[in-house]
């Protein structure tokens, strides 16, 4: 209890006093999993959706990998994305390796699945013959798509939710293919990390709870839009 | 008279069970048909083949003159209404629900505000304008659905039971709301129905479908006899 104590006196001295480490980790770490989770959606939503809507052949094969991939271990995502990455690796050329970029991209793996199932379900849940009526209202193929998303805007909203709470508290991946290097690729995670191995526990814990404060407005903000007008 | 809406030859078969067999069935400009048929006659894969939203296994549908293709359903369906037994509202105010299918099809917003508001206040639904439709009962959502169909202006109206979900009282105010509106602008309507004793509020015709099949077609009074208007009749497919 102490420990959480002194943890909160630290984190509110660090945010008040505005330490330049902490804010540096704070802004990469809203940085990083905020173009992560958008990059996510940018692939998420129109894959669920086009999943949802379409038949093909092997689409059962897809829906399964993707619901499979909704809980991959970041661990592996950020031991792949290592591989590709690193020097003799595929796209070792690229020299990614250990910079916030490899961090976006892995974060991007690990939200995507989760924004594209979370999708399929929300569209696929919607009663059938309400895309029927949207259909003879004479809706082109486009705006047939935006009113079912809009429609299905509460298991969307969800997903974007599910996609970013996945990302902001990962560290496996991060920590893999960031390398928490100071003033670069470090973020809240990988530093909470590294400061409970050294053993600065009440630093560790005031960048957990700085983590947390961060976390709760964004995702509050996401539900308020999200429950906007839907109170019984 | 000339036909507004004709199927020809037209089937459908699903999961290897033929579900329609049509051979030709005619409405004329101005006709009020309804299309009655036990439960699982086909009634309503008929209707949304009609409207558009199935696809036929083999035949041909013309609308207004024109065969229905890949090429012309979008701007066919946008000559057309369509009423569901459930409303189908979209999540969002009854105004808007009004106005949001004539945007889709390029109603500029004051044409879609002026006939939303003509179409709410003929239904009597005017004052929930503003209210979200979840927060609608079952009778108002359907009269902002039916005030929705209505605004669209539609060449042919096509209802799919759009009563068989209402009580009573509400059932029988609309039956008669609406048939007074079709009697008045004499659109032409497909109606669907499995309950014979709303034919009466404002079909003139019948079709009987009976697995898939239009067994009778003609005016109600040669389907039914007098005897629907006391609703003491023999139901065609008992006979």
């Amino acid at each position: 209890m102490e420990v959480i104590l002194a943890g909160l006196a630290e984190a509110v001295r660090l945010l008040i006093t505005g330490d330049p480490d902490v804010v540096d980790i704070t802004l990469r770490t809203m940085q990083v999993s905020g173009i992560s989770t958008l990059i996510s959606v940018v692939i998420g939503i129109p894959f669920g959706t086009y999943l949802a809507l379409t038949k093909f052949l092997g689409r059962g094969f897809v829906v399964s990998s993707v619901n499979f991939a909704m809980g991959l271990p970041p661990v592996v995502v950020g031991l792949i994305a290592w591989l590709m990455l690193a020097r003799n690796g595929p796209l070792g050329a690229l020299g990614l390796l250990y910079s916030p970029t490899a961090m976006i991209l892995a974060q991007a793996v690990i939200a995507s699945p989760i924004v594209a199932g979370f999708t399929l379900a929300a569209v696929q849940s919607m009663n059938p013959k309400l895309g029927l009526q949207i259909l003879s209202f004479g809706s082109n193929r486009c705006q047939y798509i935006l009113l079912l998303l809009w429609e299905s805007r509460l298991g969307i909203l969800a997903a974007i939710i599910a996609g970013f709470g996945r990302v902001i508290a990962e560290v496996g991946a991060s920590m893999m293919v960031g390398g928490n290097i100071r003033g670069y690729t470090r973020v809240l995670t990988t530093a909470t990390v590294l400061e409970v191995s050294k053993g600065q526990l009440e630093l560790a814990t005031a960048l957990g709870i700085i983590l947390l404060l961060l976390t709760f407005p964004i995702t509050a903000a996401l539900s308020y839009i999200q429950q906007r007008g839907k109170m019984p | 008279m000339n036909s507004i809406l004709s199927a020809r030859d037209l089937t459908m078969v699903r999961d290897g069970k033929q579900i329609l067999d049509i051979g030709e069935l005619n409405v004329d400009q101005g006709e009020v048909v309804a299309v009655v048929g036990p439960n699982g006659a086909g009634k309503s894969s008929l209707l949304l083949t009609l409207a558009l939203l199935e696809k036929a296994t083999s035949g041909t549908i013309r609308l207004f003159g024109e065969i229905a293709g890949n090429g012309n359903l979008l701007a066919l369906r946008r000559r057309i209404a369509l009423v569901f037994q459930d409303a189908l509202l979209l999540d969002t105010t009854v105004k808007r629900n009004v106005t949001v299918p004539m945007r889709i099809r390029g109603i500029p917003p004051q044409e879609a505000n002026t006939r939303a508001d003509k179409w709410l206040n003929q239904f009597g639904i005017a004052e929930l304008s503003s209210r979200r439709a979840r927060h609608l009962s079952g009778g108002e959502a359907q009269r902002t659905s039916l005030a929705r169909a209505f605004a669209l202006e539609p060449e042919i109206l096509f209802l799919d039971e759009p009563f068989s979900a209402l009580d009573y009282p509400t059932r029988k105010s609309l039956l008669l709301e609406l048939g007074q509106i079709l009697k008045q602008m004499r659109l032409t309507t497909v109606f669907v129905t499995h309950d014979y004793t709303e034919i009466p509020y404002f079909s003139e015709n019948v079709a009987v479908l009976y697995n898939g099949r239009i067994i009778r077609r003609g005016s109600v009074r040669e389907i039914f006899g007098d005897e629907i208007l006391e609703r003491k009749i023999c139901v065609p497919w008992d006979m």
